[in-house]
């Protein structure tokens, strides 16, 4: 079953830029064999790490989304689990996260369309009127 | 045992005393030696509710990416702050706490902050 995820990992920073490319066209190359997509690639470039990994104290983060199976993200943990330059990676599952958020602004995108329909407005004193009335008319 | 009980409740009404009047810090004393008098005292010291910031703002999803965003609700030294500080209501907190915690596996946030 495809799912979305994210991989996020960050390469030594003593790595040339053209390595670096390589090791990411390695990756993509995996991941497209393996029979997934790549949905996005973002290099964030250079960043201080929040404590030290592997003696480093900065990397250069890469951003990957990709739609996967299980089977293929195991595949490429353990892949950059080999692989030197790779210090440290993260791999999040993020379709069930963006059901979620979808629902919410579906949620939300219904409930304001209740208060701005011009409609509506009207139809509520309407309907107010009668109810005051024969709550009179039962007291 | 009546003393005990009329402490704990001496500085909840000097507090608001202190925080209404920069020169009650000695002053403090006097309305806590007649605690039965102005007892609405502590009743006129108003906290302000605190509210979920990703309620009120409509964040719905909390990424473990956004670094500003969750160095709010980090302390000094690295730890999740309580909600009970914070405000955060518990769904939230619950995802906040996820995603500080993959923030840290990433090094973007520390797991604890050097001195």
């Amino acid at each position: 079953m495809q799912r979305t995820y994210e991989i996020m990992f960050i390469v030594r920073p003593d790595i040339l830029d053209e390595d670096l490319d390589k090791l990411i066209a390695g990756l993509e190359a995996n991941i497209t064999h393996g029979g997934g997509s790549i949905k996005s690639l973002e290099k964030l470039g250079r960043r201080k790490l929040a404590y030290t990994v592997k003696k480093f104290n900065d990397g250069n983060y890469v951003l990957l989304t990709i739609l996967a199976d299980g089977s293929l993200v195991g595949e490429i943990e353990r892949r950059l689990r080999v692989s030197e330059p790779v210090i440290k990676f993260i791999s999040v599952r993020m379709d069930e996260e963006e059901k979620r958020v979808a629902k919410i602004k579906a949620i939300r995108a219904t409930r304001k369309k209740l208060s701005a329909q011009p409609a509506a407005a009207p139809a509520a004193p309407v309907e107010a009127a009668p109810a005051p009335a024969s709550e009179a008319a039962s007291a | 045992m009546a003393d005990e009980i009329s402490t704990p409740s001496a500085p909840s009404t000097s507090r608001p005393e202190g925080s209404g009047s920069g020169s009650s810090g000695p002053g403090g004393r006097p309305p806590a030696g007649r605690p039965s008098g102005p007892g609405g005292g502590g009743r006129k010291f108003f906290r302000r509710k605190k509210v979920c910031k990703f309620c009120v703002e409509k964040i719905d999803a909390i990424h473990y990416r956004d670094v500003r965003l969750l160095q709010q609700f980090v302390a000094e030294r690295g730890k999740i702050v309580p909600r009970r500080l914070t405000g955060v209501c518990t769904t939230h907190q619950r995802g906040l706490a996820r995603a500080i915690k993959q923030a840290r596996n990433i090094a973007l946030l520390p797991f604890a902050a050097r001195y």
